[in-house]
This record gives C-alpha cells, sequence and structure tokens, in this order.
C-alpha cells in the first residue's frame, strides 16, 4: 500500500499519523481544537474535488455539511426518543441517552448523514453542474444560504433555536473531564479516521480514470465532451463524494459542538463554508496536499484570531482572506512549485530555459 | 401544514384584489431599488469584469450614514448627500488599496477578494452600529387609498422618484461625458481603449467608485423605506446579480424592468409564503433563473458566459 509513497508524502503522513494518535495522550488539553484541524483537511480537501480539480468553485459544500449535521443528531435522538418531544423541550426536559441506545445510535447517524447529502448532490447536482464558472459560485452561494432559511423555518428541528446533541453517556469512560470522559476522545478518534479514510481515498481516486477525467473537464470541458466523455455525469459523481465525506464531517461536527443552529453552526456559509475554499487556495488548489497543509495553517491563524481578537475576530478574518487572496493565489504548493519544480518531479532544462530568456531579452 | 397556509393566503389574494394592488405597488417601490443597485453591479462587471459582493455591504453601510444623522436629530434627508459622497471615497480607497491588484485576475479570486471585504465591512459595521434592526424615519405622511384598503407612504414614493432619477442620470452620465465616454470604450476593450491614450487604471477607479456612490444612495434610501441590519447585505448583492442576469450584461434599459418584474414577484411571494420565507426565495429564484437560462442555452450546446 505504502509502496507509491516517496519520501516527502511519507515524511508528511507520519507526522500527521504520530499528531493523531499522540494528541490524546500529550495535548489532551486541545483535543477539540485537533479535531477540528483534521475535520478542516476532510473540508478542505473535499471542496479540491470541485474547486481544485474539476475547476468548479463552489460555495454550496457547506449545505452538504449542515445536512449531514442535522441528520446525524436527529437519527441519534430518534432511536431512542421522538424528535418532536426532544426540539419542544428545548433543553429544559432532559432526556438521557443509555449507553447501549447511544451507541447503537452513532452507527446508524453517521451512515445516514453520509447518505443523506450524497443524494441531495445528486438531485441538485444534476441541475446546478450545468452553469459554469462564476455563475456556478454564485449560484451554489445562493444554496447554501437558502438551505440555512429553510432549515430555520423546520420546527421539527428545533426551528432558528436550534437543537441540542444527545449527551455522551455518563457512566461510560468516566467524569466528563477525564481521559475518555465527555465522549471528546471519541469524537476526536472518528475525525482522524475519517481524514484518513478521505486521504487514502483521494489520493487512489485521483490516480484512476476518473481523476484523469476530472483534470480533463477542468482544463477543457467542451473538450473532453467532444472526446466522448459523459461530462455531466463525472461532474455529479464528484459531488457526491464530496456531499458523502462532507456530511458525515458534519454529524461528527455537530456531536463535537454539541449544540445545532441553523446559520451559525449547520449552514454557515460565511464562515466555515468560506474557510474550506480559503485553506485550500492558501495550500494550493488541485494538489493533494495542498489543502492538508492549508488547512494545517489556517487553523493555526484562526486559533490565534479567536485568542488575541476576540470580538474583532471575523474582522481579523476578512482582512486574512484578502490578504491569502492577492498575495497567494497560487498557494504555498504553487508557490513551491515555482520555486522548486524538481521537488515536484518537474525536469527543468536548464539550458533551453536560458536560451528562451535570451531570446526573450533580445528582442 | 405549510401548505395549507400557502393556500389560506393565495384564497385572501384572489378575493381581496386590493391586497394585489398593494403588493404590486410595494413591489415595484423596492423592485426600483434593487434596479438601482443593479445598474452599479452592470457597471463594475461589465467594465471591470468583477462580480462585487461587497454591492449590499455598501448599501447598507451608506444606509447606516444616513442613520446616524438621524440619530443625531437631523432630518435623515440631510444624510442623503453624505452617503453618497462618503461611499464615493471608500470606493476610490478600496480600489486603491485592493481591488486594482485582482482586476485581471481569474474572477474567482475576485469574487474571493470582494467576499473577503464584505465580511470585513459586515463586522465594522456591526461592531460600529450594534446589531439590532433600525429605521430612519422620514417623518413624512402616509396616504390612504380606496377608505383605506390600500396604504403606501410618501417615502416610498420618493424613494422610487430617487431611483429612476439616479438611474437615468447614470445613463445621461454614460452617454455624454467625457468619463462616461471613456468608461463606455474601455469596457468594450480595454486593451483598445489604452492604446487610444484612454487610462484605464483611471477608469476603473472612477467606475468602482461611483458603483460604491450609487450604493449609498440606494442605501440612505433603504434606511428611510424599509430597514437596516449589518447582516442583510448579501441578499441585496444577490437580488442585483439575479437582475443584471435576468436583463444581460450590458443592457441597461433591461436592468430596471428586470429590477421591478424581480421586486413584484419577490412582494407577491412574501405575501403567498410569508415574510419569513423572503430571503430563502430570492435564492432559490437565483438559482431557478441560473439553471433555467443554463438549460436553454445547452440545447444550443453553449453556456452563459
Amino acid at each position: 500500500m505504502f509502496t507509491d509513497f516517496d519520501k516527502k508524502e511519507l515524511f508528511g503522513l507520519a507526522f500527521l499519523i504520530i499528531l493523531g494518535i499522540s494528541t490524546p495522550f500529550l495535548f489532551s488539553g486541545y483535543r477539540i481544537q485537533m479535531a477540528e484541524l483534521f475535520l478542516f483537511m476532510v473540508y478542505a480537501s473535499t471542496w479540491n474535488i470541485q474547486g481544485g480539480k474539476m475547476g468548479y468553485n463552489t460555495f454550496g459544500n457547506i449545505v452538504f455539511f449542515g445536512v449531514g449535521m442535522y441528520v446525524c443528531a436527529a437519527t441519534q435522538i430518534a432511536v431512542a426518543f421522538p424528535l418532536e418531544e426532544w426540539t419542544a423541550a428545548g433543553g429544559f426536559k432532559t432526556f438521557v441517552h443509555t449507553p447501549k441506545q447511544y451507541f447503537s445510535g452513532i452507527p446508524l447517524a453517521i451512515l445516514l448523514a453520509g447518505i443523506i447529502p450524497s443524494i441531495i448532490a445528486l438531485i441538485i447536482g444534476s441541475a446546478l453542474l450545468i452553469l459554469r464558472g462564476h455563475y456556478f459560485a454564485i449560484g451554489t452561494l445562493g444554496l447554501g444560504i437558502a438551505a440555512g432559511e429553510f432549515a430555520t423555518s423546520l420546527e421539527i428541528l428545533g426551528g432558528g433555536q436550534g437543537m441540542t446533541v444527545p449527551f455522551w453517556p455518563k457512566d461510560v469512560g468516566g467524569t466528563p473531564h477525564s481521559f475518555l470522559g465527555g465522549g471528546v476522545n471519541f469524537f476526536f478518534t472518528l475525525s482522524f479516521l475519517l481524514f484518513l479514510v478521505v486521504f487514502f481515498f483521494l489520493r487512489w481516486l485521483y490516480k484512476t480514470r476518473f481523476g484523469l477525467i476530472l483534470t480533463a473537464i477542468r482544463d477543457n470541458e467542451d473538450k473532453a465532451e467532444s472526446m466522448g466523455i459523459p461530462t455531466m455525469r463525472y461532474k455529479v459523481t464528484g459531488w457526491v463524494f464530496s456531499a458523502f465525506f462532507m456530511g458525515i464531517a458534519g454529524g461528527i461536527f455537530g456531536n463535537i459542538n454539541g449544540y445545532i443552529e441553523p446559520t451559525e453552526v449547520a449552514f454557515a456559509g460565511a464562515t466555515v463554508g468560506v474557510f474550506m475554499v480559503l485553506m485550500t487556495i492558501l495550500g494550493g488548489k488541485g494538489t493533494l496536499w495542498g489543502p492538508i497543509i492549508g488547512a494545517f495553517i489556517f487553523q493555526l491563524f484562526k486559533e490565534f484570531f479567536w485568542t488575541y481578537f476576540l470580538g474583532w475576530q471575523l474582522v481579523a478574518l476578512g482582512a486574512l482572506i484578502i490578504g491569502i487572496i492577492i498575495f497567494f493565489p497560487e498557494g504555498i504548493m504553487g508557490m513551491l512549485r515555482h520555486k522548486y519544480p524538481a521537488l515536484f518531479g518537474e525536469v527543468v532544462d536548464e539550458e533551453a530555459r536560458l536560451a528562451q530568456v535570451t531570446i526573450n531579452t533580445n528582442d | 401544514m405549510i401548505e395549507r397556509f400557502l393556500i389560506i393566503n393565495f384564497m385572501i389574494l384572489l378575493q381581496a384584489p386590493f391586497l394585489n394592488l398593494q403588493a404590486l405597488l410595494d413591489g415595484l417601490m423596492i423592485g426600483a431599488i434593487f434596479a438601482f443597485v443593479a445598474y452599479g453591479m452592470a457597471l463594475v462587471w461589465g467594465v471591470m469584469n468583477i462580480i462585487n459582493i461587497v454591492q449590499g455591504e455598501f448599501v447598507i453601510l451608506g444606509g447606516y450614514i444616513t442613520f446616524t444623522f438621524y440619530k443625531m436629530g437631523l432630518s435623515p434627508f440631510i444624510g442623503i448627500p453624505f452617503s453618497f459622497l462618503i461611499l464615493f471615497c471608500l470606493g476610490f480607497f478600496i480600489y486603491r488599496t485592493i481591488i486594482f491588484r485582482v482586476v485581471d485576475k481569474d474572477m474567482f479570486i475576485s469574487i474571493l477578494a470582494t467576499f473577503g471585504i464584505s465580511i470585513v465591512v459586515q463586522q465594522l459595521m456591526n461592531i460600529g452600529f450594534g446589531s439590532q434592526v433600525e429605521t430612519a424615519t422620514s417623518g413624512l405622511g402616509t396616504s390612504f387609498l380606496f377608505n383605506g384598503n390600500i396604504t403606501f407612504s410618501h417615502i416610498k414614493i420618493f424613494s422610487f422618484i430617487v431611483c429612476l432619477l439616479g438611474a437615468s442620470a447614470v445613463i445621461y452620465f454614460m452617454k455624454t461625458s467625457k468619463l462616461g465616454r471613456a468608461i463606455r470604450a474601455t469596457a468594450q476593450n480595454a486593451r483598445a481603449a489604452r492604446i487610444l491614450g484612454v487610462d484605464t487604471e483611471k477608469v476603473y477607479c472612477y467606475t468602482y467608485a461611483i458603483n460604491a456612490a450609487i450604493c449609498g444612495l440606494a442605501g440612505s434610501l433603504v434606511a428611510m423605506t424599509y430597514t437596516l441590519h449589518p447582516y442583510i447585505g448579501l441578499p441585496y448583492t444577490v437580488r442585483s446579480f439575479m437582475i443584471v442576469i435576468v436583463a444581460g450584461l450590458g443592457n441597461f434599459p433591461g436592468v430596471l424592468l428586470s429590477g421591478l418584474g424581480l421586486g413584484t414577484i419577490e412582494e407577491f411571494s412574501a405575501y403567498t409564503l410569508g415574510q419569513e420565507y423572503r430571503i430563502g426565495f430570492v435564492f432559490l429564484m437565483l438559482v431557478f433563473i441560473l439553471v433555467y437560462r443554463s438549460r436553454k442555452l445547452a440545447k444550443k450546446r453553449e453556456y452563459l458566459k
């Protein structure tokens, strides 16, 4: 399995795996931030399927995130209690899941959190992926906000007030602040595993014919179509993959957050919806490692802003967006590629390059 | 539940013709403001090839400037020229610091950059003006027609007229002034304009500033006619984007018509579906219009450009 990895990739992967395994032991105070970091890598990597590989810049992946979050929480609740009573109680009446109810609900909930967004992606993808370029970007931006407004009016899911997610069962793993308690470790491990699954899946996917076709669509869709590739089918399938993983990530994030609200948490187009775009661009669009590097750096920035600029954090964030877009439009990977092409396996013929330079300067 | 409300609301509309007229009037009044904002967007889009996501935030900021005058105890009408001028300067400043770096880049880059600016402006407004819903009451009266079945406030008529005048002023300016001619030349072919001695950098700068000023003027009308809140900027952006798509880029009279039409549709939907679905409806309508136009083009193997 690891035979086709080169040294740099192995090094990066080993670093991430060691980070993932050691976090509960070494940095147990930062487990939530670390879980968020791995989830960020998932958001950025799945956004990269559209934005980077396929050339369809979407703001709509947040829809799948939010739907996954709601589906996951609702399923977790519904396996044990009627959903209406739970949301109507608004947190004033406490329902307690027994460990058995809780753990039988979670696998089903996470599975559904992946499947239902995939179905939604299939439906809206076949309608929307006909758009191209910036029309697609703005159309999907509208989609995310419409979904948030719609969720606000769904009373069964708590409406605008939102809903709570089932608490981690008390007796499992000791008190909330202990090593296993509170479910933090559990959900941290889930997000770490999800990241690994997404990473290996995408690594495999980009090497198949499917990955090549995605790149062909980005480079010239009309030409790809005239070569006999049913591009629409591939675009929709790509979006379904993204939706599946985004939905699961949303489900996990809902459990970590403990509370779901339509516009600020679930369909947060202005925060998470832009973060994933930004992380990918910061790292480098269209590469496997770009989104991961971008997510890593971005999480550092974000935690810094949220700690030292509280109240002004979103202003700082907007300024960061502008800075990244203006100064790193090609991302860190793109910059490295320009400076050290040999690192990326590109052969540079120095003589030919110099000859080119002389021709250009002679003009 | 929802279907029943829908049907009841719809029946009321059918049985009470006055309500239809009221919705139509309100729709036209609000549509004029949308169309005016859309003029600015069409200008920037056509000339600089940038979709300006800050549009809505400019509108709300202009509104808050007028609102500040109102809060100081002055008539909000004094605020109108100030909104116009301050936003003009702000547009100038934003172009000189940020936008000029993204003019020739890929369109998604400029969308993201203006999105970043919109987050900054929105959050600064949230910090500066607070997050409660505000209105600058104009003090003009309200008329009743048909035994009070139809009400319309004079400020709405005022804003309607100002928008129409503003829109015609923009067209007149484009047609006759020297700068307007330079702007039109740059929109047609920036490179050729540069060769013929047009300072395109200056043209871009003024185009962006004029757009911001248009938004500021529209915003001061919004402050007096409707409500202000730091976070309702994006719907204005989406509406103006939608209006420009429906009209087609470069079709200035069409912008006015599609603005009035979309305003009316939105108002009717707000009557039948309920006000809480208004924003959601606007966004869904955007998706619908985009997909509809693309499907029509796809039959000819073309796509929206």
